[in-house]
Order: structure tokens, then sequence, then C-alpha cells
């Protein structure tokens, strides 16, 4: 391991289980998820009451939605946050409390420094998804009294993986933004902005291109309405949420035949789905979500670039 | 005293927005010395030290560090120096154990060897009680001297000491530079000193230079300068005289 890595790693990790603005937001995240999948593990159990089985009702705690959002929608929309949060002032206050000099005048590699923050940050994201994911199934044991299969074991941990990718990049993000930005409030506003942007703008920026693009909304042809489908997809899936979205309804829910993007469904609707069409296997899931998989990491492989080559040739002292 | 350079400048230019912040810089410091390096606010004594450690990269020139180039080998030039920065640049949540702790880890002084070393450097610098203080709630004298604790931890035989008596008051400046002078004497250091306290830096140094507009405008021993402006003895002139006078003239 590069010389200083662990050291790095160690202090910062230390840094994120003693701060306030950690624990805040994984409470906040914690309390939130426990509810959703308690209301709807109730639901689940007193829908099925009296009628048989369907498979992969346990990954269904994860699908439909509960008061509002399905678990897996809400990781979608505030994973980004918890990422972003982790990494938005890493560099720029380390760079303002002259911190960064003392740390790059001992003997170790600029993007070791990096590095160990991106590494640590992926730690405390891990160990969030992971204790999450607990939970959630701990608390479907308890409410609806049906253990989950093998399978299903599986794929609630291929939806970790790619839900640790996934906030890992917003965390890539975050850090880019650390270090092109010397004000912390800055850069705390571009990751908002971000945030909000690829939340809301993504999808209605698609339509309105499909819309310029076809010219007829109300056209019945059903080769253009293909077309203008597949330019609102095309569109979207440059937004890492739509990538993930995508991804990982294709491995929690194997009903779903192909990556069209999620509707929130209750549990009998879903039930009933089920009851018509055969599941998808695991390994088709998988080979339908690789590209996806491989595309969230090239985007933050990309973040991780552009970081390097601004941070090797920048001015490290504070004005 | 053997004269083998340690420090070694040849036009060392660095350039901020078309502004030289150092100027064709050219200087040598020698083992065993502690060298003071004066000069007005803004002359270009920072920036110098930051191209020194490889934290900055030159505009053009060269600059030399124990034989290593900074640019090229920047590892081995900062596992080898010891710096003392103008801001310090302690974490404040941690206390001075963690700190040091931390250093040392980063230069590959762990275990039970950085804990002895560690109570020791404190023990010099007169910090020993507040050891678990967090730095946050010390002042600017102890954080100071625990910047040469930082220094006594890394064991590095040259150190760059930015303005490490600033803001310190009359007694703490004198204890400061006793302990400079001891790091130079037991610990056999190369210091490069830079400081705005002109009766103290001559007390201990052995050789000064003065830099104004990022220019060495003159080096050498201080006898040898006052004997250049004023034709006789460094008895008869002080320091400040000397360096107003060069002052003036640039
Ligand atoms: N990051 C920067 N960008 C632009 N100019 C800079 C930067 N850092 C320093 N300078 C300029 O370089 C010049 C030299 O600054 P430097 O900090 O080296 O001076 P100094 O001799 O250490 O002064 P002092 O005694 O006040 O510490 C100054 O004119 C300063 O404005
Ligand atoms: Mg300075």
């Amino acid at each position: 391991m590069a010389q200083g890595l662990k050291t790095i790693i160690k202090k910062e990790l230390a840094d994120h289980f003693s701060s306030y603005r950690f624990t805040i937001i994984f409470a906040l995240i914690a309390m939130l998820s426990l509810i959703t999948a308690y209301m709807v593990g109730l639901n689940i159990k007193n829908e099925l009451a009296g009628v048989a089985k369907p498979r992969f009702i346990f990954l269904m705690l994860f699908t439909s939605s509960g008061a509002l959002f399905s678990l897996v929608q809400f990781v979608a929309f505030f994973g980004p946050l918890v990422g972003l949060v982790l990494g938005f002032d890493t560099i720029n206050r380390e760079r303002n409390e002259g911190t960064l000099s003392k740390l790059l005048s001992q003997p170790i590699y600029r993007d070791v420094v990096i590095n160990g923050k991106f590494l640590a940050g992926v730690v405390m994201i891990a160990v969030m998804m992971i204790s999450i994911v607990m939970v959630i199934t701990g608390l479907g044991l308890l409410i609806m009294g049906i253990v989950p299969g093998f399978e299903e074991l599986w794929r609630i941990f291929l939806y970790l993986i790619i839900s640790i990718i996934y906030i890992s990049l917003w965390l890539g993000v975050a850090i880019l933004f650390s270090i092109v930005f010397r004000s912390t409030a800055t850069s705390a506003l571009a990751a908002l902005a971000m945030w909000i942007f690829f939340s809301f703008f993504v999808s209605l920026g698609a339509n309105i291109l499909a819309n310029a693009l076809s010219s007829d909304t109300t056209e019945s042809d059903p080769d253009k309405v293909m077309t203008r489908a597949k330019i609102v997809k095309a569109f979207s899936l440059t937004s890492p949420m739509e990538l993930y979205t995508d991804a990982t309804a294709t491995i929690i829910d194997p009903m779903r035949k192909s990556t069209r993007s999620m509707v929130s469904m209750g549990p009998l609707e879903s039930i009933s789905m089920a009851r018509f069409s055969g599941p998808l296997p695991l390994s088709q899931s998988i080979l339908i979500v690789v590209p996806y998989i491989i595309s969230l990491i090239a985007i933050a492989v990309i973040c991780f670039a552009i970081s390097y080559t601004v941070f090797m040739r920048q001015e490290i002292r504070s004005m | 005293m053997s004269t083998k350079a340690i420090i070694e400048t040849h036009e060392l230019t660095k350039i901020y927005n078309g502004q030289a912040a150092v100027d064709q810089l050219t200087f040598i410091v020698n083992e065993g010395e502690i060298f003071g390096f004066l000069g007005p606010n803004g002359a270009g004594k920072t920036t110098t030290l930051l191209m020194l450690l490889g934290l900055t990269e030159p505009t053009s020139g060269k600059a030399r560090v124990l034989g290593l180039d900074p640019t090229r080998d920047p590892i081995k030039v900062k596992s080898r120096i010891g710096y003392l920065q103008e801001n310090m640049g302690f974490y404040p949540d941690l206390n001075a154990r963690q700190m040091l702790r931390f250093v040392g880890e980063l230069n590959g002084v762990t275990g039970s060897a950085a804990e002895t070393r560690i109570e020791s450097a404190l023990q010099t610098v007169g910090l020993f009680e507040e050891i678990g203080k967090k730095i946050g709630a010390y002042s600017r004298g102890m954080r100071q001297r625990l910047g040469i604790a930082e220094l006594l931890i890394k064991d590095s035989k040259v150190a760059f000491l930015d303005e490490p008596t600033l803001g310190l008051d009359p007694d703490a400046t004198n204890r400061m530079i006793e302990l400079i002078q001891s790091l130079a004497r037991d610990q056999h250091m190369t210091i490069l000193l830079s400081s705005h306290m002109l009766q103290q830096v001559q007390k201990i140094c052995h050789r000064i230079g003065i830099m104004i507009k990022g220019k060495m405008v003159v080096q050498g021993p201080i006898d040898q300068l006052a004997q250049e402006k004023f034709g006789v003895g460094k008895e008869k002139y002080s320091l400040e005289q000397i360096y107003m006078k060069y002052f003036q003239e640039a």
C-alpha cells in the first residue's frame, strides 16, 4: 500500500465517526428507511393474509412503496446527499485551515490524500448501507415472518454493491468540487445544485428534448412513439440517478423484464403482476445490469481523473 | 565547521499572475549553520521555502536540497526536512499526542518507538503537561513549540522555520530562540530561519541573507555585512541598522 494511505484513511474515519454531520445524516436516513420498511412490511402482511405467497415476496420490502416512496427510490434520491455531504469540503477546508500544507509537507504523494479521503468515505457509505439493509431484513423477518430465499439474498447483496458504487460516485463528485472551489460555501452550493439538477431537471429536460425532436406529441404512429421513448431514455441515461434506478430495479425486482423506469406500485399490484409473469433468472438480471454498473464506475473514474489532474498542479497555500 | 552546501539555489524564480514573487534567487546554506532568512513582508520568503520543499513548482531556475531536486524527488526531500509553517496547520480537534502520532506515522515512525519519541519531544519543548489537551485550545506560543516538537518526531537534519517567533511575548521569544539554538547544537540540525526579530536573529545566526522584492540583495556572516556597509565590525552596529541600510538602498 502506498505510504501514508492507511494513516490517512484511519484519520478520516475517526473524523467521520466523531462528526455531528455524519451522525445526523445517518440518523435521518436510518429513521426514514425504518419507517418506510415498517409500513411496507405491515402492508404486505395484511394484503397477503389468506393469499398464496408469490415468489420473491421478501424483495417487495425494498421495492413497493410505503407512505410515499419505496426504499429503493429513497436511496436513489437521498443517497447522493450522503456522498456529497461526506466530501464537499474535504480538501478546501484543509486548504483554508492550513492543514493541507502540513499534510503535503510530509513524505506522501498528493494522490494518496485524495485516495485516502475517498476510501474512508466509501467505508462510511458501506457501513451505512449495510446497516440499513440489515435492519430492514431483520424487520421483514419480524413483521412478515418470511425467511428470504437464497436467490433473494443474492439479489439484496447485489443491490447493496450497486448502491455503494452509486453513492461513492457522488462522493467522487463532492471531492472534485472541494478541490476546484476554494471556498467551502461555494462547493456546498455547487454540490447542491448538481444534486437538484440530476434529481429533477434531467428527466424534465429529456421530455423537452424529445418534444423538440419529434414534432407531434399526440402522434399515434407506433414508430414515432418508439423513437420518442428512445430519445427520452437515451437522454435520461446521462443521469447517474437514472442509471442507478434502472439497475437496482432489475436486480431487486425479478418480475421486470427490462430496465424500464420505475413506477411505484403497491404490494397488491406487484403481487398480481407476479401471478401472470415468470421471473427473470438472476444470471439474466446481472447480464442486463452490468453495462449500467460499468457506466456508473466510468463516471466516477472521470471525476477522479479530473480531480487528480487539477490537484497535482494546484497551489496548496491557503491564499 | 564543514562547508558542505545543504541548500543551493540558482536563479530560482516563481511568477504569480505575471509578477515575480521570487526573482532569480541564488543562495547557499551550509551544513550545520543557522541561516537567518530576512526580508520585509511579501519579499517571497515563504514562497522560496515552498519551492525548496517541492510544494510549489518553480517557474524557472534550479534548487537543490541535500543534493536532491525538490520538484523531481519531493518524497525524499520531504522525508528529510522538518517544516514549521507560518500558520502552524495543526488539526484543532486533535490533542498533541494524536497530532504527533499522526505525523510520526506518515513518516514511518510508529509503535512504542513513536510514543517514547513523542513524550521526550514534548518534554524538550515544555509541553508535556498539555499532552492531552486539544490543539484548538492551545495558545499561539504553545502551537509554535508543538511545531518544534514535530521536527523532533521527524528527526530531520534540516529544518525550515517560517517565523517561529511571530506573535510571541518577549520571554517566549527568548525561549523559542534558545530552543532553536539547541536544535542546531544538540541535534546538529541545519536551520533556515525566517524571522523579523532581528535582535534575536543576530544572537544565533551564523549567516544571514536579506531578501527584498524576490531578490537576495546580500548574504553572508553579519560582521562581514557590517564591514561592507559601514567599514567596521558588527560590535559597532546592530543587525537592525544593517538591515535598514540595505532596505533603504533597495
Ligand atoms: N497563491 C498566490 N497567488 C498569487 N500571488 C501570491 C500567492 N502566494 C503569494 N503570492 C505573492 O507572492 C509574494 C511573496 O509572498 P510570500 O508569502 O512568499 O512573502 P513572505 O516573504 O513570506 O512575506 P511575509 O513576511 O509577510 O510572510 C507576495 O507578493 C504575494 O502577494
Ligand atoms: Mg511568509
